[in-house]
């Protein structure tokens, strides 16, 4: 990957309730994230896991507590000051009917990134999406339209990267390209948050894991669990 | 309980005496003699569905705003109470209509409007309905409840431009337009116990909700156990 | 200036994946055709009658299809959950909403001016003489339903029912825009001397009211 251009960003979670109607998603979830930490969440379906990703990128509220990011966290484009978290979600989040350049010159412009078109095609290039850059994403396989997710969620070069289940229907090739990617990104400096099923390829990239239960934090590795312990859902 | 049942029959009272003044004390009317009393009924549930839409519109601003789930109960009960009115206005219009005018149905503009007004706020309960996450649901038919209240006084105008376009038969001429005093002070009693009747069947489907809101709670936790 | 930025380069994409399949400029026309031949058959029109009703007929063949044109609007950006990383990308939400809006009254509009031949044809009513007051009416009213059938697809998109939803929300809300584009329409039609003024009046009142609330509540819409 090209050399980054931000400050390491860490992250506070102090508190935060997530409530759907009556359901409560999370319950008084605090944490502490340092800067360029890759953190694996670990839990079964429902734990949590994806409405904490959600609300550190932002997308959703939450319904009590605070979140807030530390460091100066300067990334690529845009005049904002404000944290934005490059989100690599369940769902790839580009358009089907636009090709993958269309769609990354699409988010580009709209984050007013600078060189928009430059910065299109070193991203594709690192990806390795170069030359179906002119296809629709439709025509994609599950693992270019996860590729052309990535490249969409680095386009402003953040400081923090959210991956949610990442590596779901993707074949072994496509798991370690992908493993190679987030560890690269980590050892650039970013503060990665992954939720994850069981050890991978992936969870070995971890530096701390945490377990979600029904909507709280049940173990963490800063505070003694082991990794195997958490992915495996194993009593630490 | 007993508050409920003590206020419950002041209201009664209530409504019952404007009902005594519209069909007694008020004097007799020229051309529609006994007819026109209905006007104390029509004319006045008309001005508390349309308060009672209005609080409604309050209620949807407090929820965006403030996000409790009591502004949503306040919303929902007075959506229904002030619909409740508006069918009251709608069916008594053309149980007037047809002995004055040989038709039942005119489209003045007011009773047109007054359609539409009703529509609304069909659509804003069906909304209602089709949302099952309650803090998806409270928000959304807040947003929608928004949208069809500021649209009121449009449609009221819009609609009323269009019959000077075309004249038709006016249900009921306007609402104090030529009413003498014993009249007058008849209607503005009628209109107070409409209000109050409003504001009493608003409080207590607002408690209905918030029952049932609590039972689905509690069955929700028995569940969850 | 970043909200213009925006709202041009989302304009762009929603153009640009229309005139890439066409689906939506096509079936709206298709509807409005279809409903002004059956109104015909429904009616049996002579030449005289049919001016009577042939501006309410095109204005309530316009409501209708523009509900079922608008329905798409949010929807479709449900799939692979694209209004995400809008959400993530755009500084200002309302850009998205103005960028939505200027498309559909656009395509409204081309629908309308590919119709308009047909239907005065098909109605025999005047349409040239008093065809820049039309296009006038034409765009006052494609605004004013675009706004707020973009609003609302907002909120039918994540309810059941969606299909039925978005024309039960919409057209009472519309009401308006039929009554006075009707009437409009048909004082133009029938070369009536002077112009509706007042009406054309109530049309931009309805676009700057529902502009205005979607600006204030628009972030509300687009909630997760």
């Amino acid at each position: 990957m090209t050399p980054p251009a931000f400050s390491p960003v860490g992250l506070r979670l102090e508190n935060i309730d997530k409530r759907y109607g009556r359901l409560l998603a999370l319950r008084g979830v605090s944490l502490t994230i340092a800067a360029g930490e890759c953190v694996v969440f670990a839990g079964r379906n429902g734990s949590g896991k994806t409405t904490l990703l959600r609300i550190v990128s932002q997308l959703v509220r939450p319904s009590r507590g605070t979140l807030t990011f530390s460091g100066s966290g300067a990334p690529g484009g845009g005049e904002s000051n404000a944290i934005r978290p490059g989100f690599v979600a369940h769902a790839t989040m580009v358009y089907d009917e636009l090709t993958a350049e269309e769609n990354l010159l699409l988010f580009a412009r709209l984050q007013e990134i600078a060189q928009p078109e430059k910065r299109v095609e070193t991203l594709l290039h690192d990806v390795g999406l170069s030359e179906r850059r002119g296809s629709l994403v439709r025509t994609f396989s599950r693992g270019m339209r996860q590729r052309a997710a990535i490249a969409r969620a680095l386009l402003h070069e953040p400081a923090v990267l959210l991956l949610d289940e990442p590596a779901t229907g993707l074949d072994p090739q496509g798991v370690t390209w992908l493993a190679e990617a987030i560890r690269r990104l980590r050892d650039s400096g970013r503060t990665i948050l992954m939720s994850l099923h069981g050890e991978s390829e992936i969870s070995q990239l971890g530096t701390r894991a945490i377990r979600l239960d029904a909507g709280s934090i049940a173990a963490d590795t800063r505070t003694g669990a082991t990794f195997r312990s958490i992915l495996t859902f194993a009593d630490a | 309980m007993l508050k409920s049942a003590v206020i419950g029959a002041v209201v009664v009272f209530l409504v019952g005496a404007a009902a005594y003044g519209a069909f007694y004390i008020a004097p007799d009317e020229k051309t529609m003699h006994v007819l026109y009393r209905i006007f104390y009924f029509h004319a006045a549930a008309a001005w508390a569905g349309m308060t009672a839409f209005f609080v409604c519109f309050v209620a949807n601003l407090l929820y965006v705003w403030r996000r409790d789930e009591k502004y949503d109960a306040v919303a929902i009960s007075s959506a229904e109470v002030g619909l409740a009115f508006i069918t009251v206005v709608l069916i008594t219009g053309p149980i007037w209509a047809k002995p004055a005018w040989g038709i039942y149905w005119t489209w003045d503009a007011r009773l047109t409007s007054t359609f539409v007004l009703w529509l609304l706020y069909i659509s804003y309960l069906l909304l209602r309905t089709l949302i099952e996450e309650s803090d998806r649901r409270a928000l959304l038919s807040a947003l929608f409840g928004i949208f069809a209240f500021i649209d009121v006084p449009i449609v009221f105008g819009a609609i009323r431009w269009w019959r000077t376009q075309h004249p038709a038969p006016v249900i009921m001429g306007g609402p104090g337009s030529g009413l003498d005093p014993t009249m007058r002070k008849v209607f503005f009693f009628s209109v107070l116990a409409m209000h109050v009747l409003m504001a009493f069947l608003i409080a207590e489907r607002y408690r209905l909700e918030k029952l049932r809101t609590d039972l689905e709670l509690v069955r929700r936790e028995a569940e969850a156990t | 200036m970043s909200l213009l930025a925006n709202t041009s380069a989302l304009l762009g994409k929603e153009l640009r994946t229309e005139f890439r399949s066409r689906e939506l400029l096509t079936t709206t026309i298709v509807f409005i055709l279809i409903v002004l031949v059956l109104f015909s058959f429904a009616f049996n029109p002579t030449s005289d009658e049919s001016r009577q009703f042939a501006s309410g007929l095109l204005w309530l063949a316009l409501l209708f299809a523009s509900s079922l044109m608008l329905q798409p609007c949010f929807l479709r950006e449900q799939n692979n959950d694209t209004l995400s990383a809008l959400r993530l990308s755009v500084s200002d939400p309302f850009a998205i909403f103005l960028a939505k809006l200027a498309a559909n009254t656009l395509f409204l509009l081309l629908a309308e001016l590919l119709l308009l031949p047909l239907f005065a044809v098909m109605y025999n009513v005047p349409v040239v003489p008093v065809l820049h007051w039309l296009l006038l009416v034409f765009f006052l009213a494609s605004l004013g339903i675009s706004i707020a059938g973009t609003a609302l697809s907002a909120i039918s998109a994540q309810a059941r029912m969606r299909e039925l939803l978005l024309p039960l929300l919409l057209l009472p809300l519309l009401t308006p825009i039929l009554v006075v584009s009707a009437e409009v329409t048909r004082s133009l039609l029938d070369r009536e001397p002077f112009v509706r003024w007042k009406g054309i009046g109530f049309i931009g009142v309805f676009d700057v009211v529902f502009l205005t609330a979607l600006w204030l509540f628009g972030e509300y819409l687009l909630e997760e």
